[in-house]
C-alpha cells in the first residue's frame, strides 16, 4: 500500500511538471495545428541554461529567471526565423513539422557539441530546499512538493493570462479562426510569437523542476519527455489548458504505478497506451472541443 | 520567373528520358547489377546497401504520405515488426529467410490494417499522433515480451539468406543484389499502384478528402488499404535489415529517430515520387559519411539543412510536377475513342 501511495505521489509531482510542458504543446497546436517537435529540446535548453548560470556563480534564483527568459526568446526565435516565413508562403503543413524536427536537431546536438556542454551527463543542483516530510513510512521529498506547487501556481498564472487578459483573448481568437482574428485587428503573428514565448518559458521551468528532482541533465533529455508531454496534452484535449493539467497528471500517475509494478521498461510508453485508448474512445481528448470541418 | 526557367530545362530532359526509357533503364540496370564487380570497398558496399534500404523504406512511407497524404511518425514500428517476425521465425523455428521475410511483411501488413482502423474515427494530425504512439508501443512490447523477443538484449545469430545453397553476404555482393532486387520490385509495385485506379483514388483523397467523399469514394477503405500496403513494404525492408545487421537486432535499432529518418527521406527526396526516394535516401545516408570531418557539427548542420530545405524547396529535391502530357488510363482512352466514333456516326 505504501509503495502504491508513494508511486501516486511521485506521479502527481511529475505529472504536474508534464502538464507544464504539455501546455506549451497545447497552445502551439491550438493556434497553428502543428506538433512542435522543437519543444522538447527547448525544455533541455532551459535546464542547461540554469546549469550554466549556476556554474558561473549567478545564484539559483537569478539563474532560473535568466534561463526562463532565454528559453522563451529561443522559442520565439524558432517561430520568427523558421516558421513564420513558411506561414507567409502558405507552405504545406508538413513543411512546418519537418522544420520543427530540424530545429530540435540543431538545439539538441548544439548542446551536445564538444565546445558547448559535451554529450556527457551533468549533475544538476538538487531542489530539496527544505527537509523532506515523513508520514509514517512514507517520505515526500521537498523537491516533489516544490515541483507540484510551482507548476500549479504557474498553470494558474497561464490560465489567467489566457482567459482574463487582452493578449489571452487575442490568443483564443487566433485559435478559433486566425483569418477572422486578423480582420478584427489582432496581430496574429505577434500572438503566435507570444504563444511560443509562453511555451518556451513554461518548458524551461519544467526543465528546471524535473532536473532538480532527478539531479541529472543530458542534451537528449527532452526527446522522450517531450513526446510524453505531448501525449498528455492530447489526452486532456488539445487547446484546453486544464485538459493539459488533467492529462499530465493522468500520464504521470499511470506511468509511476506501471513502473512500480511492471518494470521500468513500461514507464515511457505508458503515456502512449493511454493516448491511443483515449483517442479511440474520445477522438478529441478528454476535454477537447469537437472540430467541425467546413467546406 | 525562376520557376519558368527550371521548367524549360525540365521539359526536354523529361521527354528525352521518356523517349529513350528502354535503353536508359537497361544501361542503368546493367551498371547497378555490375557494381559489386567494380571492386568497391566493404564500407562503400555497406553504404550502397543502406541507400537502397532507405529508398525502399521511403517508398513504403511514400504510399501513405505521398499518395494519400497521411503523415506517419511510427514507421519504425512496422520496420521492427518485419525484422523481429522474420528474425524469430528464422532463428527459433528454422524457417528460411524467404518465407520468414514474407511472413514478417504479412504480419506488419496485418498490424498496419489494425492501425488503419482508427481512421474510421480520427483524421489528419490526430491519426499522426496515433502512429507516433504506435511506434513507442511496439518498442515497449519488444523490450517487455522477453520470452519471445529477448527484451533489451535483442536477437543474435540470425542466419544469412541462402539461394540454392549460395550464401548471400556483404562481401560476395549478395546483400547488395538482394536489396537491389527488393527495392526495384517495390518501385515497380509503387509505380503500378500510382497509375492504377486505386492510386488515382488515393491521390484524390490527398488533394481534397471532402470532395473525394462527395464523389462517392469510401475514403476510410482506401486509407486503410494505403496503411496495409505501406506496412507490408516497410515490414519487408525490416526483414531484410534483420539479416544485414551482422545477424543482430535489438529494440534500439527501431527507436523514434528512425521513423523521423524515414520521414526525412520522403520529404527531402520529394513526396509522391519514386525517383525522389532514391535521391533522398542517397543524400541523407551519405551526408554523415561525407561530412565525417565535421564531427559532432554534422548533426547540427543536418538539422539546419532540413530547415533550409523546407524554407526553399518544400516539395523536395526531385519533387517536380511532370511536364509530360498526362497519360490517360486505357479504359478512359477506350471510352473517349468510342465517344468520338459515336460523334462521327451522328
Amino acid at each position: 500500500m505504501e509503495t502504491f501511495i508513494g508511486a501516486v505521489i511521485n506521479g502527481l509531482a511529475l505529472g504536474m511538471a508534464y502538464a507544464l510542458i504539455a501546455v506549451g504543446y497545447s497552445m502551439v497546436f491550438g493556434v497553428l495545428r502543428l506538433i512542435n517537435f522543437a519543444h522538447g529540446s527547448i525544455y533541455a535548453f532551459g535546464a542547461y541554461m540554469v546549469y550554466f548560470f549556476i556554474s558561473i556563480q549567478v545564484g539559483l534564483f537569478w539563474s532560473i529567471m535568466i534561463a526562463i527568459v532565454l528559453s522563451g526568446i529561443l522559442a520565439m526565435l524558432v517561430d520568427k526565423l523558421a516558421l513564420e516565413p513558411l506561414r507567409k508562403k502558405q507552405s504545406i503543413p508538413i513543411a512546418s513539422l519537418i522544420t520543427t524536427v530540424g530545429v530540435s536537431f540543431i538545439i539538441q546536438n548544439g548542446l551536445a557539441l564538444e565546445q558547448v556542454f559535451t554529450s556527457e551527463k551533468k549533475g544538476f543542483p538538487s531542489l530539496n530546499l527544505f527537509p523532506n516530510i515523513m508520514i509514517g513510512n512514507l517520505t515526500i521529498q521537498s523537491s516533489q512538493i516544490i515541483m507540484f506547487a510551482v507548476a500549479l501556481v504557474l498553470l494558474a498564472v497561464l490560465s489567467y493570462i489566457v482567459n482574463k487578459t487582452k493578449i489571452g483573448l487575442s490568443m483564443r481568437a487566433t485559435e478559433q479562426n486566425a483569418r477572422a482574428a486578423s480582420l478584427m485587428g489582432v496581430n496574429t503573428n505577434f500572438v503566435i510569437s507570444f504563444t511560443f514565448f509562453l511555451g518556451g518559458c513554461s518548458a524551461a521551468i519544467a526543465g528546471t523542476l524535473i532536473s532538480g528532482y532527478y539531479q541529472i541533465i543530458s542534451p537528449t533529455m527532452g526527446a522522450t519527455i517531450g513526446l510524453k508531454a505531448f501525449a498528455a496534452a492530447v489526452v486532456g484535449g488539445i487547446g484546453v489548458l486544464y485538459g493539459s493539467v488533467v492529462g499530465g497528471l493522468v500520464v504521470g500517475v499511470v506511468e509511476c504505478i506501471a513502473a512500480q509494478y511492471l518494470g521500468s521498461n513500461v514507464r515511457d510508453p505508458m503515456a502512449f497506451v493511454i493516448l491511443i485508448l483515449i483517442l479511440i474512445i474520445k477522438p478529441n481528448g478528454l476535454f477537447g472541443k469537437k472540430g467541425v470541418s467546413k467546406v | 520567373m525562376k520557376e519558368k526557367k527550371s521548367l524549360n530545362l525540365l521539359a526536354p530532359f523529361e521527354s528525352f528520358v521518356d523517349k529513350f526509357k528502354v535503353p536508359l533503364s537497361i544501361l542503368v540496370g546493367a551498371f547497378l547489377i555490375a557494381v559489386p564487380f567494380l571492386g568497391a570497398s566493404r564500407v562503400a558496399m555497406r553504404n550502397l546497401v543502406m541507400i537502397f534500404l532507405y529508398a525502399m523504406l521511403g517508398m513504403g512511407l511514400n504510399v501513405l504520405l505521398g499518395y494519400v497524404g497521411q503523415v506517419s511518425l511510427g514507421h519504425a514500428g512496422f520496420y521492427a515488426i518485419g525484422a523481429y517476425t522474420s528474425a524469430i521465425l528464422t532463428t527459433t523455428y528454422g524457417w528460411s529467410f524467404w518465407t520468414g521475410a514474407i511472413a514478417g511483411a504479412c504480419v506488419a501488413a496485418l498490424i498496419g490494417f489494425l492501425l488503419g482502423l482508427p481512421t474510421l474515427r480520427l483524421s489528419g494530425t490526430y491519426l499522426t499522433i496515433v502512429t507516433l504512439g504506435f511506434g513507442e508501443i511496439v518498442l515497449m512490447v519488444l523490450r517487455q515480451w522477453e520470452s519471445v523477443t529477448n527484451g533489451n538484449y535483442g536477437i543474435r545469430s540470425i542466419p544469412v539468406p541462402e539461394l540454392f545453397g549460395w550464401e548471400l553476404t556483404l562481401s560476395n555482393g549478395g546483400f547488395y543484389w538482394l536489396i537491389l532486387f527488393l527495392s526495384t520490385v517495390t518501385a515497380i509495385a509503387c509505380y503500378t499502384i500510382k497509375n492504377s485506379n486505386a492510386g488515382r483514388t488515393l491521390i484524390a483523397i490527398k488533394e481534397d478528402e471532402l470532395a473525394a467523399t462527395m464523389m462517392g469514394i469510401k475514403t476510410t477503405r482506401y486509407k486503410i488499404l494505403a496503411f496495409v500496403v505501406s506496412a507490408f513494404i516497410t515490414g519487408l525492408a525490416g526483414a531484410y535489415y534483420s539479416v544485414i545487421n551482422n545477424g543482430y537486432i535489438e529494440p534500439n535499432n527501431f527507436v523514434f529517430n528512425y521513423s523521423i529518418q524515414i520521414l526525412s527521406v520522403v520529404i527531402v527526396g520529394g513526396m509522391g515520387t519514386i525517383r525522389g526516394m532514391y535521391f533522398g535516401s542517397a543524400l541523407l545516408m551519405m551526408f554523415p559519411q561525407v561530412f565525417r570531418f565535421l564531427n559532432q557539427w554534422r548533426f547540427v548542420i543536418y538539422g539546419l539543412l532540413l530547415v533550409l530545405m523546407m524554407q526553399f524547396r518544400p516539395q523536395g529535391a526531385l519533387g517536380w510536377q511532370s511536364t509530360l502530357p498526362y497519360k490517360l488510363p486505357r479504359r478512359a482512352k477506350k471510352a473517349l475513342a468510342e465517344r468520338e466514333k459515336a460523334k462521327t456516326v451522328q
